[in-house]
């Protein structure tokens, strides 16, 4: 389903980075990279005026050919970033919402983890296994 | 420096000896409060063979007495008082024989052995269990269990609470293990995922992490014997509120016994207890409540280190035991954690602990004669040896008159206690002058001193007062540097944690500037 899924910390580099192994991965960060921009510009056009009441599924942030990209941005400037193949076309809307709410769980408990120190790369164990099951889930 | 030697000596025998037992507190040497209590727990593993044998679990019961268990988990998690009576009447033969005695807040001895011997019963049904799981090396022992739980007490006096994540992270990070690791086990044994460790979820951690140093690979997933929930029904809390019940209601009268059992028992750990006397004088009835439990169940001079503070004395005490701890613990984890026949438990432990039940009346210092309960051949050099082998003959004819000048010159410092000693002495002599001649005659030489028993009684008397005199001096002058070389000690590893402690603020606050721009939005 998702073929490649990001965290981005606040000073927008990556936290973890996943793809689906084909030869076209680096097309994937590069999308992943080129989406902060839209990301960033969603999160002022609403942050302005008032930050509690910003969504943090930011929705679709700009299709391709093949691809679809969606962010998400937690509260603390962390922003989830999911390539989705556009051949899926089964995907809804609340999917990938669902889908960004278990990246957030699983965020929350690699944070929770005292040895995790705030701006590390994500390696926890069952983080990966999560974005697993995401990515092969409907295959 | 002798008692240094007699601290080796002593801790060195528990370690030998529990080596092949090769229980897991061996192995957590490396980390300063682990080793806190890991004499104490050794005095627990001691003890637990002669309980109940902690070999592999007998045949596999029907599941069903797990309920129990767990039933009786539940209820005192929502009630402790409910749970006392059943269980505390299984306890009150036990309990009331070993004569633990409470020391409040601070007797952690007693309720572990309180906890120790009801865990053996509970044990026994949930080996059973056990046995259903074929995870060797990921199964928690007693000894075990209660050494995880002590060191939960040491981190979280409340063992029904949580343990938060910095705090276990601090202590862990003193395994040595890679951060990797530790963030890997971490993950696997906080399964509810809140940054914090209840007792179950602590002793998983624990357990993965000494497997880890042990060479074990780490699992892919939590393996079921170190499940939360199993690790609360196979060791059910209730030896917590039982252990508290104990310290209420059996404190008075088993301190009475044990105090009792201790004066009759052997000294000669006394010396060997001298070394870390200066540093528990100041813990006061906490230690003193310790040891004469200490003494029931299996007295060491580690039990005291519990009532210790974290940097204390017992530091230096734990050094000598992790030469062993790595093979040992090895060899436990590969034969599937039998624990072998239990050593036989040394002498010195007791009547250390004696000398503080003595010492309860009169504060606790350096008990300078101790030894003159009984002879201490081991513990101390020949020099001494001879001065207070004399001390010990001539209290061993009078037990009573030793004790008495014993007593005295503990509740004074060192000097005092010289002081006191001679005046006794003489008019011990003597009497013995006749019946021991021949023997006040080889000390008396070896000393050095003029004194000839075999001439007329009153020169002997007047030459051994005098050289009793120097003796007693001597003997001072050495116990005072014994206690300086162990208080130098003590500073030295004290600063050495004030430094770890300065760097953990540091990296604390570089963590806190890294997080502030987080939140502000």
């Amino acid at each position: 389903m998702a073929v490649c899924v990001a965290v981005i910390a606040k000073e927008n580099y990556p936290l973890y980075i996943r793809s689906v192994p084909t030869e076209s991965e680096l097309k994937f960060h590069y999308m992943v990279h080129t989406s902060l921009d839209v990301v960033d510009e969603k999160i002022s056009a609403m942050g302005k005026a008032l930050v509690d009441q910003r969504e943090l599924y930011l929705g679709l942030l700009y299709p391709t050919e093949d691809y679809k990209v969606y962010g998400y941005v937690t509260n603390s400037k962390v922003k989830f970033v999911m390539v989705v193949d556009s051949s899926n076309t089964a995907l809804r809307d609340n999917e990938i919402r669902s889908m960004f709410r278990k990246l957030h769980n699983s965020y929350t408990d690699v944070m929770c983890n005292p040895f995790y120190n705030p701006g590390d790369r994500i390696q926890s164990r069952a983080f990966d296994s999560m974005v697993t099951t995401m990515m092969i889930q409907v295959c | 420096m002798m008692s240094k030697s007699d601290g080796d000596i002593c801790f060195g025998n528990p370690t030998e000896l529990h080596g092949t037992k090769a229980q897991i507190p061996n192995v957590a040497t490396e980390k300063n409060t682990f080793t806190r209590l890991d004499d104490e727990d050794k005095q627990q593993e001691a003890q637990s063979p002669t309980m109940s044998p902690l070999a592999s679990p007998p045949s596999s019961p029907p599941h069903y007495q797990r309920v129990p268990l767990i039933h009786g988990y539940s209820k005192l998690r929502s009630s402790t008082e409910q749970m006392h009576p059943a269980p505390y009447e299984a306890r009150q033969p036990l309990v009331q024989s070993e004569g633990p005695s409470s020391g409040g807040p601070g007797a952690k001895a007693p309720r572990h052995q309180a906890s120790l011997i009801r865990s053996f019963s509970v044990e026994r049904e949930a080996q059973d269990s056990n046995s259903n799981y074929p995870d060797e090396p990921w199964r928690i022992t007693e000894e075990q269990r209660e050494y995880y739980v002590n060191q939960f007490r040491s981190l979280q006096p409340d063992p029904s609470s949580f343990i938060s994540g910095s705090v276990a992270k601090n202590f862990f990070t003193k395994s040595k293990l890679s951060i990797p690791e530790l963030s890997y086990i971490w993950e696997l044994s906080d399964a509810d995922c809140d940054g914090a460790l209840t007792l179950p979820e602590f002793c998983a951690a624990f357990h993965l992490i000494v497997a880890r140093k042990n060479g074990y690979p780490l699992p892919e997933s939590l393996p079921p014997t170190l499940q939360p929930d199993y690790l609360q029904a196979a060791f059910p809390k209730p030896k917590w509120e039982c252990a508290l019940f104990d310290s209420y209601s059996e404190s008075m009268p088993a301190s009475q016994q044990a105090r009792d059992s201790n004066r009759m028992e052997a000294t000669i750990k006394d010396a060997a207890a001298d070394f870390p006397a200066p540093t528990q004088a100041t813990t006061g009835d906490d230690s003193q409540a310790l040891k004469s439990t200490a003494d029931e169940a299996l007295p060491k001079d580690m039990s005291k280190d519990p009532a210790i503070p974290k940097d204390s004395s017992s530091l230096k005490a734990r050094p000598r035991s992790r030469s062993y701890s790595s093979t040992s613990i090895e060899e436990a984890m590969k034969r599937g954690e039998d624990p072998p026949t239990p050593p036989p438990r040394p002498q010195k432990t007791h009547s250390r602990a004696s000398s503080l039940d003595l010492n309860k009346v009169f504060q606790p210092s350096v008990p300078a004669t101790k030894s003159g309960l009984l002879p201490p051949p081991p513990a101390l050099p020949p020099r001494p040896c001879a001065s207070q082998s004399e001390q010990a003959l001539d209290a061993e004819s009078h037990p009573q008159l030793s004790r008495a000048p014993s007593q005295a010159a503990e509740s004074s410092p060192t000097k005092k206690d010289t002081h006191a000693q001679p005046p006794l002495k003489p008019i011990r002599r003597k009497f013995r002058t006749e019946n021991q001649a021949t023997e006040n005659q080889e000390p008396s030489a070896t000393v050095g001193g003029p004194s000839s028993a075999a001439t007329a009684k009153a020169h002997p008397t007047v030459q051994k007062q005098s050289s009793k005199q120097k003796k007693a001096i001597q003997t001072a002058i050495r116990k005072n540097k014994e206690a300086n070389a162990v208080l130098a000690r003590l500073n030295s590893e004290l600063q050495q944690q004030l430094k770890e402690v300065h760097q953990e603020r540091i990296a604390l606050e570089n963590q806190l500037e890294q997080l502030r721009p987080v939140t502000v939005l």
